[in-house]
């Protein structure tokens, strides 16, 4: 499983793959629930959300941790993340458009990888952070 | 919910879970990811000795398993957030493999919030284990209780 990234052609403060996730709809969060089973009512029962007080259902952090995850795969490919971690910052609704973004904060040789790390976060249209976190990829 | 420091040390019965081609493909497009190494068998055995996982879909293993399997504290799904989530992976997991899970409340601890009040916390760690015995990944979350409703 070659990693698609060249440690030597990385520096730290370099961009990864960027993806962008436009006009965020229910759908992807009932998507989400059947293909991750991630059943809590708060991401699409309407009457369940209206009874506890809030305005809308909401995306399932995991769904949008998932999109940013593709920032990952993009940049080293499938199969050679070696650690992702989020923190869940703030609620994605419908309607938002999302960014997922990351840059390289670190360079590192450990068990005999040559590893990439760095911090990863998704924005909203407001440029509000909904989801941070931090990785690191195999590089070749 | 009042604090259960009792919970820590609680470990789950082993669950198994396929590593399964259909799952996978579905998981991948429900995170809106093209990589055609979900999608087209030859060519991802080819770049990656098989159909590879996207590094979130360990959580789908969580979510299917009996209340036995994933030891919890009874939180209100009305005031429920994922805080953390973490995943440490050490060895390939590609379609066909059979893992292992084992799950175990390593913290319980609470805060005062924001506004959402008073915050209990739940931290539980998941080690998987492949058909070979070999520790492939471990699943961290952390799981917060909010004082009140959480989407105010």
């Amino acid at each position: 499983m070659a990693s698609r990234v060249k440690y030597d052609s990385v520096k730290v403060g370099d961009s990864i793959p960027t993806v962008v996730i436009e006009n965020v709809a229910r759908p992807d969060f009932v998507r989400y629930a059947g293909a991750s089973g991630d059943f809590v009512p708060l991401h699409y029962d309407q009457t369940f959300v209206e009874a506890a007080g809030i305005p809308t259902v909401f995306a399932q952090g995991m769904w949008t941790a998932g999109c940013l995850s593709r920032c990952l795969t993009d940049l080293a490919g499938a199969g050679n993340v070696r650690r992702f971690k989020v923190r869940f910052a703030r609620q994605v609704w419908p309607g938002d458009t999302l960014t997922c973004r990351g840059k390289v904060t670190n360079k590192v040789e450990r068990g005999g990888e040559k590893l990439i790390e760095g911090e990863v976060e998704v924005v909203n249209q407001k440029g509000e952070a909904t989801v941070k976190g931090d990785f690191a990829v195999v590089a070749a | 919910m009042p604090i259960d420091k009792s919970l820590v040390g609680k470990t789950g019965k082993p669950f198994t879970v396929p590593i399964e081609w259909s799952k996978v493909r579905e998981f991948a497009r429900a995170i809106k990811d093209p990589n055609p190494v979900y999608f087209d068998p030859e060519l991802a055995k080819k770049e990656c000795g098989g159909i590879p996982v996207p590094p979130t879909f360990l959580q789908v293993a969580a979510f299917w398993q009996d209340a036995d399997s994933v030891p919890t504290a009874h939180f209100d799904l009305r005031r429920i957030l994922h805080g953390e989530q973490e995943f440490e992976f050490y060895k390939p997991i590609l379609v066909g493999d059979v893992l292992t899970g084992t799950a175990k409340i390593t913290d319980v601890y609470e805060r005062a919030g924001g506004r959402g009040g008073k915050m209990t916390f739940m931290v539980t760690e998941i080690e998987y284990k492949n058909q070979k015995g070999e520790k492939v990944a471990v699943a961290r979350s952390t799981l917060i209780e909010t004082g009140q409703a959480v989407g105010g």
